[in-house]
């Protein structure tokens, strides 16, 4: 009888749905949990970008800086989408601005926070949290090392957008618009290289939005 | 004698019989996880919980699983653990997780648990065969603790991220020390785990036939 198949396939059946149904109630139960925790792990990479995050924060202590630092903002885009992005400092005195960039990466979607610097031009920082990169390959973008090398650059030459580009090449320390890569991560790093390039345009109405004392180096 | 059998069960994979030393299996977690002690031991107690219950669960039921589908149901069991572990860890230990990534997800394909419910499960007592997960669990264990704790001195200069090497002495602050970088990467791994393998073999005398 244990070797009949009616047997075989209760028995697979029995197990898939005891199985499914384990599970199923934990994801309900842990769901609400597993959302704050990725809500706040967003709003930590939203202060690091800009350098606020001070290692050993607590989560509250996160929540709070965050909600009185940042300010939530639209901007419309070329074709009058609104694009959303986060006003850091007061409106009167903005100390940076966070724009959401995200992209097609090798195996998901990578997302990340651009941070500029008040002239909208300085990269302050740069941050990688979501992406499904290989480990130690793609996956080295979201450490400091590779964001490090992201700041102090510029984003537009002569008042055109050129972007950042991520390239093979330790002399690209000196460029004000490229950064070195990593080895064993050109697909990942050229995936960036688009997406950011694409993205930093859609925020071209605020980047080039004059600021109070009339900047026009843009 | 059944005293001795049950000691063994448990302490054989801890030295003699360990999965990683002697039989070398779960390489490629044990590698990939030991840059900080935190996640490696994060990444053993996952282990111990998965091993553990697999073994039990498959103890339990080895009357009653059809020996024609054994391999897809005790990955069905495991499968299920470790997805169990994983929305824990999720819940709550969210940053572990997310620096461990895809390698709790992949204790599934772990040889040493299915391994284990092959070899051992299937023809043995729930209570045996919990003692040999945990045994073997721990063994792996160990070893991802011993190869972090060497990765971590030398590569971070702390310990469970406590700083044991005193912070004048780095070259930035005027001294002469540097971190190895080489312990941070994968070959890091590959010599501390050699250098270990070495040792244990010449200890236990453990040959390959």
């Amino acid at each position: 009888m244990r070797s009949s198949n009616s047997y075989t396939y209760f028995f697979v059946i029995t197990m898939a749905i005891a199985s499914a149904l384990l599970l199923s109630v934990m994801k309900i139960n842990l769901q609400e949990l597993q959302e704050f925790n990725m809500a706040l792990d967003t709003k930590k990479n939203v202060l690091k970008t800009v350098g606020a995050l001070e290692a050993g924060m607590s989560g509250s202590e996160v929540e709070e800086l965050y909600t009185s630092k940042f300010i939530k903002k639209t901007v419309p885009d070329e074709e009058g989408d609104r694009r959303e992005y986060y006003l850091y400092g007061s409106p009167e005195n903005p100390e940076g601005y966070v724009l959401p960039v995200s992209g097609k990466g090798v195996w998901s979607t990578i997302n990340g926070f651009i941070a500029l610097e008040p002239d909208r031009n300085t990269i302050k920082g740069i941050s990688f949290y979501d992406h499904g990169e290989t480990p130690g390959l793609g996956g080295e973008i979201e450490e400091d090392f590779f964001a490090n090398r992201f700041v102090g650059k510029k984003i537009f030459e002569d008042g055109k957008l050129v972007s950042i580009t991520i390239a093979k090449n330790k002399l690209l320390e000196q460029d004000e618009h490229a950064v070195d890569g990593i080895s064993g991560a050109s697909l990942t790093t050229g995936a960036i290289n688009r997406f950011l390039r694409d993205d930093l345009a859609d925020y071209l109405p605020l980047l080039r939005e004059r600021d109070e004392e009339g900047a026009s180096w843009r | 004698m059944a005293v001795r059998k049950t000691l063994d069960t448990f302490a054989g994979p801890l030295s003699r019989s360990n999965p990683i030393t002697t039989q070398v299996l779960g390489i490629c977690s044990a590698l990939a996880v030991t840059v900080k002690m935190d996640t490696a031991l994060v990444m053993s107690g996952a282990l111990v919980f998965v091993l553990v219950g697999s073994n039990a669960i498959v103890a339990a039921l080895r009357d009653l699983i059809p020996s024609r589908v054994r391999i897809i149901v005790m990955l069905t069991i495991i499968a299920t653990l470790v997805i169990f572990i994983d929305q824990l860890l999720k819940a709550y230990l969210y940053d572990i997780s997310k620096q461990l990534s895809i390698f709790v997800g992949l204790i599934i394909t772990n040889c040493i648990v299915l391994g284990r419910a092959e070899a051992f499960a299937l023809k043995n007592t729930v209570w045996e065969s919990a003692l040999d997960g945990l045994g073997n669990a721990l063994g792996y264990g160990l070893i991802l603790l011993l190869v972090s704790a060497a990765r971590e001195l030398f590569g971070s200069g702390s310990l469970l991220g406590f700083q044991v090497v005193p912070a004048f002495l780095y070259a930035e602050n005027g001294g002469w020390y540097v971190n190895n970088g080489l312990m941070l990467l994968a070959p890091g791994a590959f010599i501390i785990l050699g250098l270990l393998i070495w040792l244990q073999r010449t200890v236990t005398g453990y040959t390959e036939e």
